[in-house]
């Protein structure tokens, strides 16, 4: 599905990500693990064409994608929820969906009414004004957004940070359930416990550079590398 | 005193209708330029220019047309042509200059201004045109015994639709919505998969047809120069800085506080009219430094 090749990536002349590399295959959720600052938003962004990486490739669905708009990547099936929510504020709730509504290619797909039985609690606040939602609502909404375009491949920039536990558990049961709609996922994360109960494999990422990557089950066994990159 | 005996209820009240017509023009202009610079955020210089274009066109295209017709015709002609020249700006150069800094924007936009006058000097020439209304639209008549034109009534009503049209565009239609968006967001948008570009060249060609119909509205009240562009570009600068930048509203309101006390300062004291406006404004910007509605900057 993607392959990031050694891309290095900067704001200015910060240079952030160093030879980052990674793959996600179809169907599978990955997890991208690190503190705060590692760089985990930045990859998030270079894979979405927000920040271009100035050397390496991005290879997605078999086609190099490098250095390609925004726009063009989400009309090919990138679906992208950033870390900071960014709710279109002065739309309502149902307008931030239909405004990005793009058909899927065949089957069903998600409409609003889809992405409402999915995320029970947006139906009741349809027509409120988004830029008054509490976190938890704001993150359904962006995740609930991003699945308006119909994406194949989803990133997942920390959908669970600063929200409350019960929230939390209840975003992590819906994102659990992508992996049966059939999309794969690439997840940042900072909660280990979620990320860990979600994923199928996990890339741990420090100070821009790729520290591990293994198998799930491989990385919950690894207290030792978890503590030495992801305590704080 | 003595420059203010002379005033009566019925005088002022047919002061404040003038002025309320005049307001329309104002708000027409203002409001496409309030659009322009909410959604992307550029000053646009040359809408002046536009709104001056405007008026050049309605005449040649009433003259070239004829009568009554060709007048109502001009009304819709003028605004289009404007918007395409626009639309031409937009996709051959300005969009080039949407990642660059303000600095470059504004000064693309004033040398569009010396472009565009230029170009109305080679076509028109450097004479001034007058325009007359159709017959349905001449004359005066009667309110509480002083004459009122039909003209300024027919902009009245004008006037409201308008404004109707753009809070109906805005707020119900996808354009207007992804343009809301665009303005706090843009990154956010183009993530969802939306050709920003195309949603800023749209709201361009939308806010300069607006500087071509007030172009166009404004040619048979007075005579359409050269210079044009001069006066309603600081007015309309003004009228957006006191309204609040980027907010349709405050466009309207702040075309109203111009508008009338124009009108007022003409019967009040006819010598120093023009000052009166611009007190307005500073006297708002003292209470209000960011304007009088929220900014979308
Ligand atoms: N817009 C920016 N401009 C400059 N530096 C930035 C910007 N955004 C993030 N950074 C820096 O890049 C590094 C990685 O940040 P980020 O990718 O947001 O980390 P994470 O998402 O893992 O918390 C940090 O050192 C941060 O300070
Ligand atoms: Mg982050």
């Amino acid at each position: 599905m993607l392959e990031v090749r050694g891309i290095h990536t900067y704001y200015g002349l910060s240079h952030i990500l160093f030879d980052v590399s990674l793959t996600v295959n179809q169907g599978e959720v990955v997890c991208i693990l690190g503190r705060n600052g590692a760089g985990k938003s930045t990859l998030m962004r270079s894979i979405m064409g927000l920040t271009p990486p100035k050397q390496g490739s991005i290879i997605y669905q078999g086609r190099e994608v490098t250095g390609l708009k925004p726009h063009l990547l989400a009309r090919r099936g990138m679906g992208y929820v950033p870390d900071d929510r960014r709710v279109f504020a002065d739309l309502t709730v149902g307008e931030n969906l239909e405004v990005v509504a793009r058909p899927a290619a065949g089957g069903r797909g998600w409409d609003k009414e889809r992405v409402y039985e999915f995320f029970p609690p947006l139906k009741d606040i349809d027509g409120r004004q988004a830029g008054y939602l509490s976190g938890g609502e704001q993150q359904m909404l962006t995740i609930g957004r991003a699945l308006m375009t119909n994406p194949s491949f989803l990133l997942l920039d920390e959908p669970t940070e600063g929200l409350a536990p019960l929230v939390v558990k209840m975003l992590a049961q819906q994102i659990g359930r992508f992996k049966d709609e059939g999309l794969t996922v690439l997840l940042a994360e900072q909660n280990q416990e979620v990320a860990l109960s979600l994923g199928d494999r996990g890339y741990i990422i420090d100070n821009g550079v790729i520290r591990y990557q293994g198998d799930i089950q491989d990385l919950r066994a690894n207290q030792e590398i978890r503590r030495k990159y992801l305590m704080v | 005193m003595d420059a203010t005996s002379h005033i009566t209820l019925a005088s002022l009240a047919q002061q404040v209708l003038v002025g309320l017509s005049r307001t329309t023009i104002l708000f027409i202009v203002s409001s496409g330029l309030s659009l322009i610079l909410g959604v992307l955020r550029i000053p646009n210089l040359s809408h002046g220019s536009l709104y001056m274009i405007g008026a050049f066109v309605t005449y040649s295209a009433a003259v070239f047309i004829g009568g009554s017709t060709g007048f109502w015709l001009a009304l819709i002609i003028a605004p289009a042509v404007v918007a395409l020249l626009s639309l031409a700006v937009e996709r051959g150069l300005l969009r080039f200059l949407y990642d660059r800094e303000h600095l470059m924007l504004l000064l693309f936009t004033f040398a569009l201004t010396l472009v565009f006058g230029d170009l109305v000097k080679l076509i028109w020439g450097s004479d001034y045109r007058s325009l007359t209304a159709p017959p349905l639209l001449q004359g005066s008549f009667d309110l509480a015994g002083l004459p009122f034109p039909r003209y300024n009534l027919f902009l009245l009503l004008l006037g409201p639709l308008v404004a109707l049209g753009l809070w109906l565009l805005t707020n119900k239609t996808k354009i207007g919505k992804l343009a809301k968006a665009a303005a706090v967001d843009r990154e956010m948008v183009a993530a969802m998969g939306i050709n920003v570009s195309w949603v800023f060249a749209a709201v361009f060609c939308i806010g300069c047809f607006l500087a071509g119909l007030g172009g166009a509205l404004v040619a048979p009240t007075q005579n359409i120069t050269q210079g044009m562009d001069h006066t309603i570009i600081m007015e309309a600068f003004l009228i957006v800085i006191i309204g609040g930048l980027g907010n349709m509203w405050g466009a309207l309101l702040g075309a109203l506080i111009f508008g009338l006390t124009d009108a007022i300062g003409i019967l009040v004291w006819p010598q120093f009219a023009i000052v009166f406006p611009y007190v307005a404004v500073v006297v708002v910007l003292v209470f209000r430094p960011k304007g009088l509605l929220q900014s979308t900057w």
